[in-house]
């Protein structure tokens, strides 16, 4: 039975990198949007500029589920590098778009997916004579033939290349062509719609479809950042392209035209952290984009900014590691190489972003608590939320609010006889008073450094001063943990023993994977970690449960390690899910392995079933 | 080394410059380093320099890694912040400190190891992009606080105080300043005061990256026979090019050399250096020239010292980046945050 569904399936398109299908997929995306159904494009792509397979995956959800779902139910399969492995993985009843220039054996298909052939390169050669163009123009053909499949509105195409290409007429006028040549070829030579149609509908609403680098780079903006200092590392560097673009458009100064900020690539990590913590310390806005391998790179300064107290921000966009890994695949495996950076003791606040709307957010809100708590702060993306366009709520911003610049004392307040101390805890909130470099000819100079040191900022290397510090920075720890973002809890409809818990990209998939579990009679409370330290009412959260799975995409369940160690809780008690091939989670596989779980408690022990 | 606290009283009549400050309110803790240390002449050169130029000592932020040199910064501008930072990343710490204000002179200090070494690479792209400062490396061809290794711009051939004949080759720190784009480069020696204190005043006026390379003879590790970081192999082997007289823009010009030996040097601000030539035919303005002259003395085994590059129309990274003319960390969020409405378009034009 060929498959039949309106408005929630998955397309994939397997293409050969740098073939130009990128744009041309992303208008697919973006028309489905057009017509008011939610979608969520995935960009899987290798190491690599040119010749190695790449796809793209788009769910059409109009449930809104934007979470990766697995399995594809049309292929577009434009590579014949992974030709077999495409269409094995079209689930039964599914469709197969090829092109069909060149006569496949029967033997190279399946029996039973739906096998749709259209000649697009013998389309493609009989109208374009340039290689580029041939190469560029099949996309937008093998386009115009799914607007004829999916009975996608040809003039919500249009209206998109218009867009696009405004104000270049040639450009636009020919890519509408060859759009009507791929359509018009389907609507004669195939029964068109198929069993997948996409309908207009209202579920898009005012929501924006942004990639989470680009929100992060854009709340850096109005998070007052002024200095970026960067590497390129996968998947970061479009963090760092995307605050240089966003800085061109807001940041020049109307009159002058001059800059209202420095960006500047180092020639390694080290550099770029050295010069966010030299910036910051200067008291500047500084951050870092950056990836797992930067983090290793960056240890002893994330050292230095946590002892010495010197604000910092650091974007980490995690991909797959350990060492190299898997540069172009997500994970969220750098939770304890962050949570724990650099030698002696150190702990360092993490921020838990879902998606671009919240990475927007915090990454505005990463710059008030690094100048309020004077430390790094640690904005968590990973590959999936930074590197795909997601659709997310409108980002926000209220015009009344200011940056909170955190203790700085003043030159009034010096001159005023304000008793200064760099590291004497005058509120008892272990957050101590700072001045910057040139505040005042006579007082309130200090030597930083990250040696030991009293509360006056001279060197010791007396026991007591030294652990009376330690236990200051344990106590600005505490008040941390009322000032970063609250976790977010939601109950299951009726009372139930079991929790879940959850951060950043996994949350689409978590949401769904709900519904499937409840479906299936499984009732969980949720509880969606927004940042580190943790806040009371995670403990207490898994006080309330007898047992609380902790959701994660690593191998060693690093966000439960650092629940058990920080809140002292027993292993027992928290049952890891962990996904990490380096595909993004998906709520198929959340509600099997939590589904597993729950039946297997609920098998009456043996021992009981036979006395 | 001392224990001494320094006392705050001094001689009424000591001279003040014209902000009114005296030599000692340049000075910073007493040093902890070893006595007769060359570290603690360049210290002073720093003290004499930056009370001769009247500069407001909060107005320097001094900079430093780790090691003998990167421990100075808290013997001298005891009214400046300092920033002992990491080993071998003072110049990525410098260059964000500048980046967030331009108005503050910047005085990063560091040694051979810190900068030949480790921060190898840090020293490098720094002077590629020409960051407004002050570099100066205490050079003394050893690992003073672990006693005694070499460094990176040890001789080939030296032999360390345990004997052992060093068989790497040197850096020259000053080589790889003048390949990389430093606007500002020389070499002096920290038992010449006299040529010390006037180049590191013209460093300090100059815009854009100035290096200095001070031989800087370790007293407890690097000053034996066989050694040529040694005082005694530094004076014989010196071979000054050149002698600088530093005139800021408000002295009169008194033109009293013989004519030919003195070239006048404008700088971008209109101080000028009177240069005061000893090798007649040594240019500061021929980059190639002054690289070539770098080798030939160096295979002699001289030790070529003075004024050995300027640039007259030097930049610096913050025209690069066509920065605003006032400090980046007084911006408010007025003029950094666009503001709900600026979120609206761009809002809009991502559906």
């Amino acid at each position: 039975m060929p498959l039949e569904s309106i408005n929630d399936f998955v397309v994939r398109f397997a293409n050969v990198n740098g073939s130009g299908s990128a744009s041309a997929n992303e208008l697919f995306a973006r028309a489905v949007l057009r017509m008011g159904v939610p979608v969520a494009p995935r960009n899987i792509f290798p190491s690599n500029i040119q010749g190695l397979p790449t796809w793209y995956e788009v769910r059409i959800s109009e449930a809104g589920h934007l979470g990766a779902r697995g399995g594809t139910d049309l292929m577009v399969a434009m590579n014949p590098q992974t030709w077999d492995k495409d269409v094995a993985s079209i689930e039964p009843g599914g469709y197969l778009l090829y092109d069909s220039t060149k006569p496949l054996p029967k033997s190279r298909f399946r029996s039973d997916i739906n096998v749709i052939g259209i000649p697009l390169t013998a389309i493609t050669n009989s109208t374009y004579t340039d290689p580029r163009q041939r190469q560029l123009f099949k996309n937008i053909i093998y386009l115009g033939a799914l607007s004829a499949l999916l009975d996608l509105d040809p003039k919500v195409i249009e209206q998109l290349i218009g867009e696009q290409y405004k104000g270049k007429e040639r450009l636009l006028s020919s890519n509408v062509h060859a759009l009507h040549l791929g359509r018009d070829y389907t609507l004669n030579a195939i029964k068109c719609p198929i069993g997948l149609r996409v309908r207009k509908s209202d579920q898009v609403g005012d929501r924006i479809f942004i990639e989470g680098n680009s929100a992060a780079a854009l709340g850096a903006v109005y998070g007052g950042a002024t200095v970026c200092a960067w590497y390129p590392i996968t998947p970061s560097s479009s963090l760092a392209d995307a605050f240089t673009a966003h800085c061109k458009r807001l940041r020049h100064d109307p009159e002058s035209k001059k800059a209202k900020y420095a960006i500047v690539q180092g020639e390694d990590e080290l550099a770029s952290i050295g010069i966010v913590i030299g910036a910051a310390w200067n008291g500047a806005r500084a951050f870092t984009a950056t990836s797992g391998p930067g983090i290793s790179l960056m240890q002893e300064f994330i050292g230095l900014s946590y002892f010495a107290e010197i604000p910092a921000v650091i974007m980490d966009v995690q991909r797959a590691g350990p060492s190299t890994g898997m540069p172009t695949r997500t994970q969220q495996c750098d939770i304890i190489s962050a949570a724990y950076a650099s030698h002696g003791d150190t702990k360092h606040v993490l921020l838990f972003p879902e998606d671009p709307a919240e990475a927007f957010d915090m990454a505005a809100q990463a710059f008030d608590l690094a100048d309020r708590l004077q430390t790094t702060i640690f904005l968590m993306l990973d590959l999936d939320i930074g590197m795909n366009h997601r659709l997310c709520r409108p980002l926000k911003w209220d015009d009344a609010k200011q940056y909170d610049r955190g203790k700085i004392m003043t030159a009034e307040m010096l001159e005023s006889g304000t008793d200064f101390g760099r590291y004497l805890d005058v509120d008892g909130d272990g957050i101590t008073y700072r001045t910057y470099p040139g505040t005042h000819p006579t007082k309130g100079s200090f030597f930083t450094r990250g040696t030991s040191r009293d509360r006056y900022a001279r060197y010791t290397e007396d026991g007591p001063a030294y652990a009376d510090n330690m236990q200051r920075l344990l106590r600005k720890f505490e008040t941390a943990k009322d000032l970063v973002p609250r976790p977010l809890q939601a109950n299951a409809g009726k009372p139930t023993k079991y929790g879940v818990i959850y951060f950043g990209s996994t949350s689409p998939a978590m949401d769904e994977a709900i519904l499937l579990l409840e479906a299936k009679g499984h009732s969980l409370d949720r509880l969606r970690l927004r940042a580190f330290p943790f806040h009371s009412s995670v403990a207490s959260f898994i006080a309330d449960h007898d047992f609380v799975f902790v959701v994660e995409q690593n191998r060693d369940a690093q966000l439960r390690s650092l629940i058990v160690n920080e809140c002292s809780i027993d292993p027992v008690r928290l049952v890891p899910i962990l996904h990490y091939d380096g595909t993004p989670i998906t709520a198929r596989f959340i509600a099997r392995a939590i589904g597993d779980h729950l039946d297997a408690l609920k098998i009456t022990p043996l021992r009981k079933a036979v006395s | 080394m001392t224990y001494v606290v320094k006392p705050k009283f001094h001689h009424p009549e000591l001279p003040k410059n014209k902000l009114g400050f005296t030599h000692r309110d340049y000075e910073g803790a007493v040093s902890t380093l070893c006595a007769g240390c060359g570290h603690d002449s360049i210290t002073a050169s720093i003290v004499e320099a930056c009370f001769e130029l009247a500069i407001e000592p909060h107005r320097v932020a001094k900079v430093s890694g780790i090691g003998c040199s990167s421990k100075t910064p808290t013997y001298f501008l005891g009214n400046s912040h300092g920033f002992n930072s990491v080993h071998g990343r003072m110049p990525s710490v410098l260059t964000g400190a500048n980046l967030a204000n331009r108005d503050l002179i910047y005085l990063g200090v560091s040694g051979d190891g810190d900068s030949a070494s480790i921060g190898f690479g840090q020293f490098a792209h720094c002077m590629r992009r020409g960051v407004n400062m002050v570099y100066i490396v205490e050079n003394n061809g050893v690992y003073g606080l672990t006693k005694g290794q070499f460094s990176a711009t040890a001789d080939r051939g030296s032999k360390s105080k345990r004997g052992i004949t060093n068989t790497d080759n040197a850096i020259d720190m000053v080589g790889i300043a003048l390949q990389s784009g430093a606007s500002f480069v020389a070499r002096s020696f920290s038992g010449d005061k006299k040529q010390l204190t006037p180049l590191i005043k013209a460093a300090i006026e100059h815009r854009g990256a100035a290096f200095i390379d001070v031989i800087s003879p370790c007293v407890a590790f690097n000053n034996h026979a066989g050694s040529t970081k040694s005082f005694d192999y530094v004076r014989e082997h010196n071979e000054a090019v050149n002698f600088l007289d530093f005139i800021t823009a408000r002295a009169p010009i008194h033109v009293d050399y013989a004519p030919g030996t003195v070239e006048m040097v404008e700088q971008h601000d209109g101080t000028v250096l009177a240069l005061r030539k000893l090798n007649a035919e040594y240019d500061v303005h021929d980059l190639e020239a002054a690289m070539s002259f770098l080798h030939h003395h160096a295979a002699k085994g001289q030790i070529v010292t003075g004024l050995l590059y300027v640039e007259n129309e030097s930049e610096d990274l913050h025209c690069h980046l066509n920065t605003v003319e006032g400090p980046l960390n007084t911006l408010s969020e007025k003029e950094l945050c666009p503001g709900s409405a600026a979120l609206e378009k761009i809002n809009a034009a991502l559906r």
